[in-house]
């Protein structure tokens, strides 16, 4: 335990009650040290560095509205839709809780896909810091468990049949794919069973998952330091006599009263779609959902929300051909890594034996499941990230030109696979979403060569900075 | 700061344009029927105008169709007291907190039109679509109905081809016959394609044609008032909060400013 302090006699009750609370809980004194006064962050954050104070303000926003919200809504098949519409209309600013909920969805989306981008281009993965991003990848998963659970509870008709078509999915997997969707739905059709469990799941186990992996995110970010734009490792050069990194500056006061710039401008944004278009042309409310569910007719087009498109569209564009593609992928991979691998014969084998099973599975399981397998490795694929980059410099800025083509190119590729998702299917919708698959599985597979390739740029000891 | 601010700027910009583009080009594909016409919007915001449109409603709509999330006590929204209410639009038994609830029987509805009518609550909201509003549709939808001796009950429509809805305005209107014309398909020479010409009228209503659209923009102002009661309120408060968090930005990029002002 620590020193018992005493505050000098006749010093004011501030700092008499400051000086009661260090001796009863210093623990909380050391964190904010540790987090805000003495926790040194580079100086030379930009406009990519917003993204994550906002999501953790987007999940204040979702938690406190959805605290209001189960104070009204009714997880009952036969009561949902009525009482989502008690909220917009009879409960006191019961609309105003409700369209900040159903914009904060999408606005987590929004602002969690920058944050992962960010990441991206300054290579914030990369030694020391792939804790950080697996901790950060498994929030994305929760958060897309959470976005897809919450969506039913509306019990609109995308609701019911949204979550109908996503669940049928699990039903491809083989052998055990009929009873894990039974097991989903816990009824032979999406009911009330259905809108109970995913309640459950909503409310209560995904956000303390979420927010567990939260805490764990951003221990683990304070342990080892933020990254920067330059991809310099600030602690390298540190003032001799205070040990303080050259680069760093408190996160209080100096972040903090910057986050808040990007804060306030987030919130004019967030709330011009709450109050001027929460429906976002159905992008964010979709039209067919304020009709209530109806197990006797499916609606003509089913999409899911936006930000689940890009993985639709992948989904949706595994057909026979497009297996017959990976198959040959598989094999010509294979022949390249007997090939060239320098594997030793025993290996060798290996390679040809696995890749033959693989090529066998592809052919004897249907297409629908490997589309399921293709929309869940597209997501899981982010994990490894920090070891499929073999690059020697982490920032965009340092390496070579053509890269940035290169992601440029995957964001361009995202968007078009997003908007083909929510589009009905056609022939060349199916045949651009194949290619665009083809490209995004490239990228992330192939980074351990193409990372490697071209000329680095020198790396600076210091952040490059420019005093406002 | 200046290149924070031009980022700023750039993402407000991208962000502006993404939901403006979003914006027109909405999400759900429209299926069916014509191309719709645009709603008089200003009717909205119409006291007189919602208080007609709330008049058809529970006149005409009423009957067949409910409107269960919506309390008729709401109507004090659009400038009626409660007792106008009680007075002229609540009808035996029904108090003036209840919701819009009809007494037709959910299986009489369906042996009788085929189907159940849809609760119009919220139909402004969700017949929203490609080619429109929901209000466009329903305004196209009401105005668009003609005599087809094929159909069971010797309608059809324009907008919802083969709906099971007879005319229910049709006193209001009068009955009016559509003119199709066999024209080549201009894909495929090889086939013809029916084509709306333009509407006849056979016997006149109690409205003239102009009264009669008047009447529907009323009644669909309604509808759209309805499915949202509170989105003007939404709007006018959505102003406030918007200036407030100008002012509140820049005082934060002041405040922002006057501590970065030191670090080298």
């Amino acid at each position: 335990m620590a020193e018992f302090k005493e505050a000098p006699a006749g010093a004011p009750a501030a700092a008499q009650v400051t000086t009661w609370l260090q001796n009863r809980f210093p623990t909380a004194f050391d964190a904010y040290k540790v987090h805000m006064s003495e926790y040194y962050a580079p100086k030379n954050f930009n406009f990519w560095y917003f993204f994550g104070s906002l999501a953790l303000l987007v999940l204040v926003i979702q938690i406190v509205t959805g605290i209001f919200l189960v104070m009204h809504y009714k997880p009952d098949a036969a009561k949902a839709f009525a009482s989502v519409e008690y909220i917009m209309r009879d409960v006191p600013w019961g609309w105003l809780v409700r369209y900040m909920h159903s914009t904060g969805a999408s606005a987590f989306f929004i602002v969690v896909y920058l944050h992962m981008w960010r990441g991206m281009i300054y290579g914030s993965y990369k030694k020391p810091r792939e804790l950080i991003w697996i901790f950060g990848c498994a929030i994305f998963l929760c958060l897309m468990a959470e976005a897809f659970m919450g969506y039913l509870l509306p019990w609109g008709q995308m609701s019911y049949w949204g979550a109908q078509v996503i669940i049928n999915l699990f039903a491809a997997i083989p052998f055990i794919g009929p009873d894990l969707s039974l097991l989903i739905r816990g009824d032979y059709v999406v009911g009330d069973a259905t809108l109970n469990r995913f309640f459950a799941f909503h409310v209560i186990a995904v956000p303390l998952v979420l927010l567990g992996l939260v805490v764990a995110h951003l221990l683990a970010l304070h342990d080892v330091g933020s990254n920067n734009p330059d991809g310099v490792e600030i602690k390298a050069k540190k003032d001799p006599k205070t040990g303080i990194p050259l680069d760093g500056v408190p996160f209080h006061p100096y972040h903090t009263v910057h986050d808040i710039v990007g804060v306030s401008v987030f919130l004019m944004i967030f709330t011009a779609i709450v109050f001027f278009m929460p429906e976002v042309g159905g992008y964010f409310l979709e039209y067919n959902n304020f009709i209530p569910a109806d197990p006797l007719q499916t609606p003509a087009h089913i999409a899911p929300v936006w930000y689940f498109t890009p993985y639709y569209s992948m989904l949706r564009a595994v057909t026979d051909p497009m297996v017959n593609v990976f198959a040959v992928v598989v094999a010509l991979a294979a022949v390249l890594a007997v090939l060239k691998g320098g594997l030793a014969g025993k290996w060798k084998a290996a390679v040809l034996v696995a890749a033959l099973v693989v090529i066998a599975a592809l052919k004897i399981f249907d297409a629908k499941f490997w589309g399921v397998v293709v929309m869940g490795v597209a997501v899981l694929i982010m994990f490894p990230l920090p070891w499929l980059d073999r690059s020697p410099v982490k920032s965009i800025r340092y390496r070579p030109g053509w890269n940035k083509w290169l992601y440029g190119i995957f964001v361009l590729n995202f968007f078009v696979l997003g908007y083909l998702g929510i589009k009905p299917p056609s022939d060349i919708g199916t045949l651009v979403s194949q290619i665009g698959t083809l490209f995004y599985f490239g990228f992330f597979l192939l980074m351990p060569w193409w990372s490697r390739i071209g000329e680095f740029k020198a790396v600076p000891d210091r952040v490059t900075f420019h005093a406002h | 700061m200046k290149t924070l601010i031009r980022k700023l700027a750039l993402t407000l910009g991208a962000a502006l344009s993404l939901a403006l583009a979003a914006l027109l080009s909405p999400a759900v594909a429209a299926t069916g029927g014509i191309a719709w016409d645009k709603f008089p919007e200003k009717r909205i915001t119409d006291m007189a105008a919602l208080q007609n449109g709330a008049k058809l409603f529970v006149n005409y709509c009423l009957n067949c169709h409910q409107a269960a999330f919506m309390r008729f006590n709401r109507l004090r929204d659009i400038g009626l007291t409660e007792q106008q209410i009680k007075d002229n639009l609540v009808f035996t038994g029904v108090k003036v907190g209840d919701t819009m609830h009809v007494a037709l029987d959910a299986k009489d509805a369906k042996d009788w039109f085929g189907a159940l009518p849809p609760d119009l609550t919220l139909i402004a909201r969700s017949r929203s679509g490609g080619q429109g509003s929901g209000a466009d549709y329903i305004y196209t939808y009401l105005r668009t109905y003609y005599r087809d001796e094929t159909k069971l009950t010797g309608w059809n429509n324009l907008a919802f081809p083969g709906v099971s809805m007879p005319h229910v305005l049709w006193e209001l209107q009068g009955q009016q016959r559509a003119i199709f014309a066999d024209e080549k398909d201009p894909h495929d020479p090889a086939r013809t394609v029916h084509v709306f010409k333009g509407f006849e009228q056979i016997t006149p209503g109690t409205l003239s044609a102009e009264e009669y659209n008047l009447a529907v923009a009323d009644l669909v102002a309604f509808l759209q008032w309805m499915s949202e009661p509170n989105q003007g309120n939404r709007v006018r408060l959505g102003v406030w909060v918007m200036l407030f968090l100008a002012v509140f930005t820049v005082i934060a990029w002041r405040l922002n400013a006057a501590f970065w002002k030191d670090v080298k």
